[in-house]
């Protein structure tokens, strides 16, 4: 186990990558996703179509499929980014499609005598939708969104293929280069449980604090 | 609950069948056919039992780590699902030495599976593999884990460009540029190590640097010579190589460590088809079509193994040997 | 499926509206999509010979061949994960406080690391203990312990789920804690973990691409050395896409189809486990397809 102590800096700086690449994706996805679930359940039809056509091809698609595409695929359209922003946007994009079915769930929740509420002192259907339904349409999907965050924490793992280094891929380079895989593996597993388990901690705070008091 | 029973029998069935499938999970069993023009058909040998030699014959079907994305080395082709390559054609000639028979279908006795750079110690390690030959360069640390026997054919890391790129003419010229290479590889420690100002970016596999290559996210690719051939073949007038080789990259056939019986037996093998000119008809029908001009093979080293069960060994034996193609057992070199 | 909360019809104003966005999104959408085409028809990755060789019946067997070690690992997978996560939901619920403490461990740990950290330990890390196993049993070793976790929390919550008064009134009876527990409760909870099985094995599927990591020659794994060998990455990438989507779709529509079936059939509220992502989405469409507000349990 001293494979791990003598290489602690590469993996602390492994986690820390690991986490930003995770927070900034996180971010993104929530922006993304939100608009993505107001599309779904808005009036107009073609942004209806594409917030469905984007959910259903982008999550039945595995993670690595979607890496390589970016990063093979892309530049073709003429979109080429660095591989650290090639790996962001498609784990947001990715996520995004968890966030926005999750937001749309939400929504769904919120009972419809808000919405008519809204209506009834003359709100437009953006309106509603931003001032009175997704405030607690948000709220009551803390728990999920956080569980979304944490297996974004995993996910991000696969960011080495398209050469975006992170924690496993650390655990990776020491085990090969010591020859001492368990250990390097061991080491990963405790610093991502480090990631988890605090962030699991951190989502029950928050749902606490946000849940809307009936 | 009634409802649900066929699809529990449905259930049952795809396991059954799953299960059954599972173990021979086979990515190389392959239709014997068109292989080497045929040679005189190898007589069976015999082999002291206990060794590697005569367990494979027991068990029928050697498995062979080989690489499945290497033009002219190891690539595995869609059309006719076979592995074909140089890597692949010295394995087949390994193979021969121990199940005899005609190269025609000595195919039928070789599993292969996919061996990328990072696995090819561990699936030795484990047995999931019997033996490498799968551009594998032999240097002191993979000696620490597995064997080698060879080496059987001398890469040198070069440098791949674009077409026009005069810029790049060899490895110091990659200070303060963008490189590409794979994980973990050798060349990638290379360039590490000689070159720390490159700007080095790492994938799993090197069609990827090729594909980055290709979009001019990088500006050259870096690794054995014979790789990089094989890509500039598949895509011509794209790329060149540099030509300034700056190592020696000896390849060889990783094998158990310590065993030396095993070991022994390739070494012996390698000579003979070095002597009888198969090796260089295998060299002539993958890498030659590259326009690598057949070379000279190079003498296989007979090193001291540090693993168990390591019997000392004489100096690498002579060029020259006499073919015995009957019986190839395992003894001492005088 | 318009808006569910919004109360009222639309009015003129409101119909005028939707119908010009709905033309300037149609608008702006189909442009993006015809600058995208006609860019990649200019990179020459529209050309005919870059597409040929998908329509070789030989490459198309390549291909399916790798959709066939996929599935087949997953559902193997799928099975060894069921057992396990059955063993684990139960342990869960134990009386006995190792026992408990001990399924919550396992839990936990595997669901806090990343699959594929799990299966380089299975592929890479076990062999140095003896352990020799083919490249395909590694991959499902990983999946399975990995599912197992997951299936175990997913169960955990569908048992959970079951009107308290099932399991009193088993009480009542005279019944042991297990005997409800197993002639009861299981039983009952047992048809509303069908849809959850189906997706996450659309997650199974999905997951079985990182077997390519150590050596699984499965279809994305072939997808990439087809690209590489015609030289054509893009439109590999893209066939083995489509074949993902069309296997992983189908199964998420029967996942759902079967939630609400069994919302409607059995009044049951979904499942919710937090951090199993296609779970969420499929409950968030169940609940979408019945029209709205449908609980969530747990």
């Amino acid at each position: 186990m001293s494979v791990v102590f003598d290489n602690l800096d590469v993996f602390l700086e492994g986690m820390r990558r690991t986490l930003e690449l995770s927070v900034l994706s996180f971010a993104i996805a929530m922006v993304l996703g939100t608009i993505v679930a107001g599309f779904r359940v808005s009036p107009v039809p073609p942004l209806r179509w594409a917030g469905t056509t984007y959910v259903e091809l982008v999550r039945n698609t595995p993670l690595l499929v979607l890496m390589f595409i970016m990063v093979f695929g892309f530049p073709s359209i003429g979109l080429t980014y660095s591989y650290y922003v090639s790996a962001i946007i498609v784990l947001s994009a990715y996520t995004g499609t968890f966030v926005s079915e999750t937001v749309r769930s939400g929504i769904n929740a919120v009972s419809t005598g808000q919405a008519e509420a809204a209506r009834a002192i003359g709100l437009t259907f953006p309106q509603t939708l931003s001032l009175v339904v997704m405030p607690q349409a948000l709220r009551t999907v803390v728990a999920p969104l956080g569980g979304i965050f944490i297996a974004l924490l995993k996910n991000s793992s696969l960011a080495v293929a398209i050469n975006v280094p992170e924690l496993t891929s650390a655990a990776e380079d020491i085990g090969t280069a010591t020859a001492s895989f368990i250990p390097a593996y061991l080491g990963a597993a405790a610093a991502y449980l480090m990631l988890t388990v605090p962030s699991g901690f951190a989502v029950a705070w928050i749902e606490r604090k946000v849940a809307i008091k009936r | 609950m009634r409802r649900y029973r066929w699809l529990g029998a449905v259930l049952a069935v795809v396991a059954m069948t799953a299960a059954a499938c599972g173990e021979g999970d086979d990515d190389g069993t392959v239709s014997p056919g068109g292989g080497q023009s045929s040679d005189t058909t190898l007589a069976r040998p015999t082999f002291p039992g206990g060794t590697t030699m005569a367990n494979l014959q027991s068990r029928g079907r050697i498995v062979v780590g080989v690489k499945y994305d290497q033009p002219g080395l190891g690539q595995r082709n869609p059309t006719n699902n076979r592995v074909e390559g140089f890597d692949v054609e010295i394995a087949k000639l390994i193979a021969l030495g121990i199940f005899g028979g005609s190269p025609n279908d000595i195919e039928s006795k070789i599993e292969f599976r996919e061996a990328t750079t990072p696995n090819r110690e561990v699936f030795i390690e484990n047995g999931t593999v019997d033996m490498v030959v799968a551009t594998y360069t032999i240097n002191d640390a993979r000696k620490q884990r597995i064997d080698f026997a060879g080496p059987y054919y001398i890469a040198g890391q070069d440098i791949m460009v674009k077409r026009d790129n005069n810029r790049i003419r060899g490895v110091n010229d990659l200070a303060g540029t963008k490189t590409c290479s794979v994980r973990n590889s050798t060349p990638a420690r290379n360039i590490q190590e000689r070159v720390p100002q490159a700007d080095l970016t790492l994938f799993d596999q090197y069609s990827d640097c090729v594909q980055a290559l290709r979009d001019g996210r990088v500006e050259s690719v870096t690794t054995d010579n014979s790789i990089l051939l094989g890509f500039v073949a598949a895509s011509p007038n794209e790329f060149k190589i540099v030509g300034n080789k700056f190592t020696d990259e000896p390849y060889g056939i990783g094998v158990r460590r310590g065993d030396d019986a095993f070991r022994n037996f390739i070494n012996d093998r390698l000579e003979a088809i070095y002597a009888s000119g198969e090796w260089a008809r295998a060299f002539e029908a993958t890498l030659g079509r590259l326009g690598i001009p057949v070379p000279t093979p190079p003498r296989v080293d007979r090193y001291t193994s540090g693993g168990a069960g390591a019997t000392t060994t004489t100096a690498p034996g002579g060029a020259t040997t006499t073919t015995t193609v009957a019986a190839t057992t395992s003894t001492t070199r005088a | 499926m318009t808006a569910p909360f919004l109360g009222d019809a639309l009015g003129p104003r409101g119909r005028r509206t939707t119908r010009i966005v709905s033309v300037l999104s149609a608008l702006v959408i189909a442009g993006f999509v015809a600058v995208a085409i006609s860019r990649l028809g200019d990179r020459g990755q529209l050309d005919e010979s870059r597409w040929e060789p998908f329509t070789d019946p030989s490459v198309q067997r390549f291909l399916l061949e790798g959709l066939r070690a996929t599935v087949e690992v997953a559902v193997v997978s799928m099975i060894g994960a069921i057992v396990i996560g059955a063993l684990m939901a139960l342990a869960r619920l134990s009386r006995t406080p190792p026992v408990r403490w001990l399924a919550t461990t396992y839990v936990e740990f595997f669901r806090g690391v990343p699959l594929i950290l799990l299966i380089f330990f299975s592929a890479f890390g076990l062999p140095s203990y003896g352990v020799d196993l083919s490249v395909f049993w590694y991959l499902a070793l990983g999946l399975i312990i990995y599912n197992g976790a997951v299936l175990g929390e997913i169960f955990r919550a569908g048992i959970l789920s079951l009107d308290r008064g099932q399991s009193e009134a088993a009480y009542s009876l005279g019944l042991t804690y297990w005997q409800s527990m197993l002639l009861v409760v299981i039983p009952q909870a047992a048809r509303r973990m069908i849809p959850a099985i189906v997706s996450q094995l659309v997650t199974l599927l999905k997951d079985t691409s990182l077997g390519a990591a150590i050596g699984y020659f499965e279809l994305l794994r072939r997808a990439r050395v087809t690209g590489e060998f015609y030289v054509n990455p893009l439109q590999a990438l893209f066939v083995a896409a489509v074949m993902y989507i069309i296997v992983n779709f189908a199964l998420s529509r029967l996942a759902r189809w079967l939630e609400v079936r069994q919302r409607r059939r059995f009044g049951a509220g979904s499942i919710s486990v937090t951090g199993v992502e296609d779970l969420a989405v499929v409950g968030a469409q169940a609940q979408a397809a019945m029209g709205g507000a449908g609980g969530t349990a747990t």
